[in-house]
């Protein structure tokens, strides 16, 4: 299902849960809403199921307005954070409990509500109650109850949050997988940027109510429009004065402007390591952490900290050690103005030393 | 849409229904009490409380029932204490009999403790030989009070020991306090909010008894006339006005005792 | 030291509880069964009982009913604003802190023969005070907080999502009810309405003022034991009173067991 909202707001007494939100989801999309949490995420997915009333705005479906209808009406699955089962109900009542609702024949429902259990893996639970479950299991039930009635849109609130951590990216793996499959319009509400950069199709960044960002996961990470989500997405570091940085000295001319960097914009190693050795600056190693798969590494230059990472096949660094440092590129932002700035120095090869 | 019509006029109907229920049970007779005892002015209404009998059965029915409230504090916080953390033969039997003063009609206790103490019984005879008397006599309202407000000490206690971790008693030891010293600076207060309001209620609802006390107390007017009693005795004597200023005078001491319950209970739950 | 506490909680039950039970028992039987027989079968005696269970059974359905609605409205209900629940919220709670004699009186004071509104009913044939309807108005105020006191705690627990759930699956608010809210408060209401039953069979000062307490007319269980113990008829007033206290006993065994399923669900 195509879905447009425009202008969406909603307040809470005086706080502005949803400010001016607009967006647009092609069919068979999976997005991710990402943010902080309390940033308006679950507000927007409420009002999307039609579970809150937006104080202003549209919500159109298929080029439908709906904000009238109530939830019943309009065609959606919905699956809550603590995916809300009936406790008093099996496995097996749960799901079918959408299909009861729309009095479907008994065989219709016995097919449709073993068919899902199928695919949801639960085969042989249909007389469990949810207490008997375990936590992924019962995500599962939510899953193919919201999806039973077979709604055109699928929202999920939080839908990995109370999982262990272990079997948790095995079930993003699985639920991204089924959706695909299904072809079902899908939001999902996470605070988890591994988790919306892996699931989703497309991301939106929410703060503070508002819509900071909307792309793919590689847009957002290669060129995010806003200092919020330059600093949500990935790691960085937040230089105050970017214009010590060797390559960077142009930065000078906007004054109050910041960078922020990120670990894999810096290169690091010994100064024959480099093919453009002009354009690093020295730096002294400082700590050293051991992260399983690679060293972070903590390097001062002049009085500037930065974080980066570097491989375990090359040479172990010490702390303390003098190295040369190069860096790619920064992101550049000030109160009016966000842009990307390459390391002048490394994009002048300088040809008459050769 | 037309399914959604008809639940919308099925929704109105419920509300307006419950909200004229709530109005008409709750909110008019209170409205109806206190515009009655002040329909024909302040005169009137400070004559009736001002009523030698009036005012001293009120003044009886609050000593009385703060004796019977210090009572219940006492055998309140003991019972709910064994009843918690004593593993003995007939515990839950006990436990369940807590209530047994909610379930039986106010009137058969009133009438249990005027046989159980009355002139002819065994107790009765006792007091006698000894020189005081029980029933017709404060001591039996008193007795008659602690007996329909038994179980809220009780039951304000319980929970909160249950809910007290053991392992703070434990700290308490393991940091080298005696028992003593643990139950009375560790255990004794968490246990107080649910005492106070336990005596609270129980104080509200000793002074608005009515079934067990008349039938013992014998209510004689000036001495052993409590406050409700006084109230049924105007009703009684067409004295509509009277009585209304009277309950006008308890209504108000029970909101701001309520009041005082719903405070302690807020702050707790606040914590 | 944990004996002599047991010994006194023993002893504090034997004197306050048990003397009592066994005293009534005891005092009814004091001529042998056939004065407790006859005591019961008296006219007045079996029209009181009467009384008293047509109350018990008015009062518990219209409690129950209206207590359920009021107390999902008071939790889950958007409609009503804030600051009206917090109102309502704290003025159910009243009749608790009134004592049933008032309770009764204000019942007289709006609808008694003096008042506009008992006039008015007078005219249209319908006699409240001093008569049924008027003692079930009493004893509805009286039983008034213990339903909704009982369903509000549940619904709060339960949470709102299992209903949102169910609406998200086109499920409409009366289905809604009872597939997925009445099963979770179920045990509550149960308990609600032991507690309603024992307040309505026992409640004495507003249905006394309210009644007037007419022989075989107004008169229920409590109202006659008053009477009897009046008139010095000791005896005739333990049967009746003994007929009353074995109901609370039984319903005291309900309550255990409401609570306990209660506390399992």
């Amino acid at each position: 299902m195509h879905i447009e909202v425009r202008g969406l707001n909603k307040q809470f007494g005086d706080f502005q849960a949803v400010n001016d939100v607009n967006f647009d989801i092609a069919k068979g999309q999976l997005i991710g809403l990402l943010g902080p949490s309390g940033g308006g995420k679950t507000s927007i997915l409420r009002m999307l199921a039609g579970l809150e009333t937006p104080t202003s705005g549209d919500i159109i479906f298929h080029g439908k307005r709906v904000n009238d209808l109530p939830p019943q009406e309009r065609g959606i699955g919905f699956v809550f954070q603590n995916y809300a089962l009936f406790k008093h109900m099996t496995v097996y009542d749960n799901v079918a409990f959408g299909l009861k609702v729309k009095k479907a024949a008994k065989d219709v429902i016995r097919e449709r509500v073993m068919s899902l259990l199928e695919l949801t893996g639960l085969k042989g639970f249909e007389h469990r109650y949810p207490h008997q479950l375990s936590g992924g299991q019962r995500q599962r039930v939510a899953f193919a109850r919201a999806l039973a009635p077979q709604p055109q849109l699928l929202l999920l609130d939080e839908p990995f949050a109370a999982i262990d951590a272990k079997i948790r990216t095995e079930l993003r793996t699985w639920l991204k997988e089924m959706i695909e499959r299904l072809g079902i319009t899908s939001i999902f509400v996470t605070h988890d940027q591994d988790e919306a950069i892996e699931v989703a199709d497309e991301i939106m960044i929410i703060n503070k109510g508002r819509l900071e960002q909307k792309g793919t996961p590689w847009d957002i990470y290669k060129s995010p429009q806003t200092q919020f989500v330059a600093s949500f997405i990935g790691e960085s570091t937040i230089v105050d004065q970017v214009e010590l940085l060797k390559g960077f000295e142009e930065a000078a001319s906007w004054p109050g402007t910041k960078a922020l960097i990120r670990p894999e914009y810096i290169e690091i190693g010994k100064r024959n390591e480099f093919r453009l050795p002009s354009a690093t600056v020295p730096g002294i190693v400082k700590h050293l952490h051991f992260r399983g798969s690679e060293w972070m590494v903590e390097v001062m230059v002049g009085d500037i900290k930065l974080i980066t990472y570097r491989s375990l096949e090359k040479d172990v660094l010490q702390p303390g050690q003098e190295i040369s440092v190069l860096i790619h590129r920064a992101y550049l932002f000030n109160d009016n103005d966000t842009w990307i700035m390459e390391n002048k120095l490394k994009e002048d090869p300088m040809p008459m030393h050769i | 849409m037309n399914i959604i019509m008809r639940s919308r006029l099925w929704t109105f109907g419920f509300r307006s229904t419950i909200m004229l229920y709530f109005v008409v049970l709750i909110v008019l007779p209170i409205i109806g009490i206190y515009s009655q005892s002040l329909h024909l002015g302040w005169t009137p209404f400070w004559d009736s409380i001002t009523d030698p009998l009036a005012w001293k059965a009120v003044l009886l029915t609050i000593k009385l029932s703060v004796i019977a409230a210090l009572i219940n504090v006492v055998l309140g916080t003991m019972i709910g204490w064994v009843l918690i953390r004593y593993r003995f033969p007939g515990r839950r039997i006990l436990n369940s009999l807590v209530d047994l003063p909610f379930a039986l009609p106010t009137a058969v206790g009133g009438l249990m403790i005027l046989l159980l103490l009355g002139p002819n019984s065994f107790v009765g005879n006792l007091a006698d030989q000894l020189g005081f008397q029980i029933v017709f006599h404060e001591p039996a309202i008193i007795v008659a009070m602690v007996f329909v407000t038994f179980p809220f000490v009780i039951r304000g206690v319980q929970p909160l020991l249950e809910e007290l971790d053991k392992s703070e008693e434990e700290a308490s030891y393991t940091l080298g306090a005696s028992r003593a010293r643990t139950f009375f600076q560790v255990i004794f207060p968490s246990m107080l909010p649910g005492i106070i309001s336990g005596a609270m209620l129980a104080f509200s609802r000793a002074l608005a008894e009515f079934g067990a006390v008349v039938l013992v107390a014998g209510n004689i007017p000036g001495k052993t006339l409590i406050a409700s009693v006084y109230i049924f005795g105007e009703i009684e004597s067409d004295n509509a006005q009277g009585a209304a200023a009277v309950s006008v005078l308890l209504l108000t001491l029970s909101f701001l005792i309520l009041g005082a319950v719903n405070l302690v209970q807020s702050r707790r739950l606040g914590k | 030291m944990r004996r002599l506490w047991i010994t006194l909680t023993y002893a504090v039950f034997l004197v306050l509880l048990i003397a009592p039970l066994v005293k009534i028992f005891t005092g009814s039987w004091g001529d042998g069964w056939s004065g407790f027989a006859d005591a019961l079968t008296r006219p007045e005696s079996l029209h009181a009982l009467m009384m008293t269970g047509i109350i018990v059974v008015v009062v518990t359905l219209l409690n129950t009913l209206f207590g359920v609605m009021l107390a999902l409205y008071l939790v889950r209900g958007t409609w009503l604003g804030n600051r009206l629940k917090a109102f309502m919220n704290s003025i159910v709670d009243l009749p608790f802190a009134v004592s049933p004699v008032i309770g009764g009186l204000m019942i007289v004071l709006i609808l008694g023969p003096s008042s506009a509104l008992g006039t008015f009913f007078e005219e249209i044939g319908f006699k409240v005070v001093y008569a049924l309807p008027g003692m079930i108005l009493a004893t509805l105020f009286v039983t008034f907080p213990l339903m909704v006191r009982e369903v509000m705690p549940v619904l709060q627990e339960i949470g709102a999502q299992q209903e949102e759930a169910a609406s998200t699956l086109g499920a409409y608010s009366w289905y809604t009810f009872w597939k997925v809210t009445w099963p979770s408060i179920r045990w509550g209401v149960i308990y609600g309405v032991v507690l309603t039953v024992a307040r309505s069979l026992g409640e004495f000062g507003a249905v006394l003022v309210v009644s007037g307490n007419i022989m075989n007319k107004t008169q229920t269980a409590t109202t006659l034991v008053y009477q009897d113990v009046e008139n010095f008829n000791v005896s005739a007033a333990s049967s009746v009173a003994l007929v009353l206290a074995a109901f609370s006993v039984g319903l005291l065994l309900l309550m255990e067991w409401a609570k306990k399923r209660k506390e399992v669900h």
